[in-house]
């Protein structure tokens, strides 16, 4: 075992760890706003629509990570639609990490109890208020362990991007490797770093959960 | 012209008539108490009175203004009408102050220089100013069923309804929840009152209202009631009841 | 390049068997340890515990992918000699297995109320047969639904085994699709197999979940 022909390597694995922390969040945060949409749909009234996101949520749910990336990457040019491997993998990755959020997101709001939004409309407030103010900080405290541990998965989902060479972390590992032939130290290395990774941003979910959510708990 | 004039009210959920014509009027001032069994539609008519529930048929009117959910100044006619729920309903992530002053402020009654003057005058009301600061979970049942009063009073509402609100209490937690209501009704508010609490109806309303299967089936002075009730129903409920 | 052909179809439904193989394995060997990991993680030995905890955590907290690599490379240093793929690659499957079930089971012995084992104890039962007769049934219909969740997980994540190239369903999928060059047919199709094998699953887990909720 020799770590040592790694260590010249250490720009193109930050520069990795960058791309890999890029493609997490923009991911995350388009699959959260498909995941608002699809939840809204859901509570709504048209039904088209409902069965929409019902059959997107588990046609995504029910499917690898993995085969969606390569259809994004591999199938779409036959439609005309031809994406960097990068943009592929975030287009895939968002709309797994959407498929997703919708169920966490609605689970969120359909924990507030309609006696809640009454207590709020006979107070005089109006649709939105009561949203605002009533139903969305509690539901935000309920989806967040959800929604936290969805996001950390999404960070160690996205290696997958490697398979159709985006420029991230395990991409970069694959071109360690190539060069040095120190297989096992490479991946050991990688695996340090994801972990490194998904620990940080659980301590600080953890962290901004206790500083966000300051009312005690139901008893 | 009655504050609450309730004309032939009819309400059905599903196939159950849940009020089957009833017709009630309170005075400005007045403390209304209504009494019957679960399932008579006590609580039915309270949420009609304040839209939370559609009148199928009939006209349920406050200050002359015809009450419904789709009714043009709904949130307007909610912020005079408060009510008060078996449940609290207190918003658990929001401090008292703010659970007491959110609507105010949101509703433009009060700008933010006089909220916390506001809760904590209403909260004295209640007896509870040194609680200003807490969170709702911090306080027994009997501390948060006050403090949602005091967030109803803090809207200067005409009108008070108030829907089983001692039925989730602890025995000995039901006593501070009734003296802050006598206390309330002697300063002249017009209330109408769901309740089980039969020495309450008795010592400070000044109507009873007894319902049963749907409609108002005998209603009079307390001492009245009490004493001389007209119907085998009334008479067998009070005997049950004691 | 040639046509998709009868030939294509039949070798993406025989890529199934490593599919399923995989999965049996990762359940075989992950279902045990994952019940050791569970145990532990209730034990009452703080040290146990923790010991429990950190190994969960550090399982989750690497990508799937990651874990197959190192396995499959890490093997041949930790034991000193060359070992077929497929060993390396069970490993890797069975601690991704051991982690989350393990987790998940877990959160079903701790939903049973205390109050369960005191009630064994006052019959005088041992601590084995409170467990095998008291909570263990209690834990179980608890954690069904969740189980039957990374069960769907579990099979999705089979398709990372292509990778190190096991022609299992995904794998197959790449194989038909560079020889035909007919990508959308190859990748719907295997997609709609993975489908139809998570899909009942899905749904069979939110119709217990549903159940339970409605008997709580």
């Amino acid at each position: 075992m020799n770590f040592l022909p790694l260590w010249r390597y250490q720009n193109q694995l930050i520069d990795g760890a960058i791309v890999t922390l890029e493609l997490t969040v923009i991911s995350a945060l388009a699959g959260l706003l498909i995941g608002i949409a699809g939840a809204v749909a859901l509570k709504g009234r048209i039904t088209p629509l409902r069965w929409l996101v019902r059959g997107y949520i588990e046609l995504f749910r029910n499917t690898p990570s993995l085969i969606q990336i390569f259809i994004v990457f591999f199938v779409l040019p036959n439609f005309g639609l031809k994406l960097p491997a990068f943009e592929a993998a975030a287009v895939a990755l968002s709309l797994y990490f959407g498929a997703y959020s919708v169920e966490i997101i609605r689970a969120g709001l359909d924990s507030i109890p309609r006696s809640q939004v009454e207590a709020g409309q006979c107070l005089g407030l109006s649709g939105w208020q009561v949203f605002r103010h009533i139903i969305l900080p509690p539901a935000l405290r309920n989806a967040y362990p959800a929604v936290t541990s969805q996001f950390v998965l999404l960070l160690l989902g996205t290696s997958l991007a490697s398979q159709v060479a985006a420029d991230e972390l395990f991409h970069v590992a694959g071109f360690i490797e190539s060069r040095t032939y120190r297989s096992f130290e490479v991946y050991a290395v990688i695996c340090a770093v994801y972990f490194a990774m998904a620990m940080s941003f659980k301590a600080l979910f953890a962290i901004v959960g206790l500083a966000a959510f300051r009312w005690p708990r139901r008893r | 012209m009655a504050l609450v004039e309730i004309r032939d009210v009819h309400k059905t959920f599903g196939k159950v008539e849940v009020l089957k014509g009833v017709s009630l009027d309170v005075e400005e001032g007045e403390i209304v108490t209504i009494i019957g069994r679960s399932g008579s539609g006590k609580s039915t008519l309270l949420r009609c009175i304040n839209a939370l529930e559609s009148v199928d048929s009939g006209e349920i009117r406050v200050e002359g203004q015809t009450v419904h959910a789709r009714m043009p100044d709904l949130k307007k006619f909610r912020q005079r009408v408060g009510i008060v729920f078996q449940a609290f309903n207190l918003f658990p992530h929001l401090k008292v102050e703010r659970n007491i002053t959110l609507a105010p402020l949101l509703t433009g009654r009060i700008d933010k220089a006089k909220a916390r003057a506001l809760a904590a005058d209403v909260l004295t009301r209640v007896g509870l100013a040194d609680k200003i600061d807490a969170w709702p979970e911090q306080l027994s049942g009997g501390q948060q069923q006050r403090v949602a009063i005091a967030r109803c009073l803090a809207m200067a509402p005409h009108l008070m309804l108030f829907d089983e609100v001692t039925s989730a209490l602890d025995p000995e937690l039901v006593g501070e929840v009734l003296k802050v209501m006598e206390a309330m009704a002697k300063q002249g508010m017009t209330m109408i009152l769901v309740t089980h609490e039969m020495g309450f109806a008795r010592n400070v309303a000044n109507r009873i209202v007894f319902m049963h299967q749907g409609r108002v089936w005998e209603q009079g002075p307390p001492a009245k009631l009490f004493a001389n009730p007209e119907t085998p129903e009334l008479a067998s409920f009070i005997a049950s009841a004691k | 390049m040639r046509s998709f052909s009868l030939i294509d179809f039949v070798s993406l439904f025989a890529a199934l068997r490593w599919t399923v193989a995989l999965v049996v394995l990762a359940l075989a060997f992950g279902a045990p340890l994952a019940l050791g990991l569970a145990l532990g993680r209730i034990s009452r030995f703080a040290g146990l515990r923790w010991a429990m905890a950190a190994c969960i955590q550090v399982i989750q907290s690497v990508p799937l992918l990651g874990l197959l690599f190192f396995f499959y490379f890490g093997m041949p240093v930790f034991l000193g000699i060359q070992v077929p793929a497929l060993i390396a690659v069970t490993v890797a499957y069975t601690l991704y297995t051991a982690a989350f079930l393990g987790e998940i089971w877990r959160g079903g012995l701790e939903a049973v109320k205390q109050a369960q084992w005191e009630a064994g104890a006052c019959l005088g039962l041992s601590a084995w047969q409170q467990f095998r007769h008291i909570i263990a049934p209690q834990a179980l219909r608890m954690s069904l639904p969740p189980t039957v969740g990374f069960l769907v997980q579990l099979i999705k994540g089979t398709s990372l085994a292509s990778i190190l190239g096991f022609v299992e369903l995904a794998r197959a999928g790449q194989v038909v699709s560079a020889a035909t060059f007919q990508p959308l047919l190859t990748y719907a199709l295997v997609a709609a197999i993975y489908f139809a094998l998570c899909l009942p699953l899905t749904l069979w887990s939110r119709s217990l979940e549903a159940r339970l909720d409605g008997s709580r």
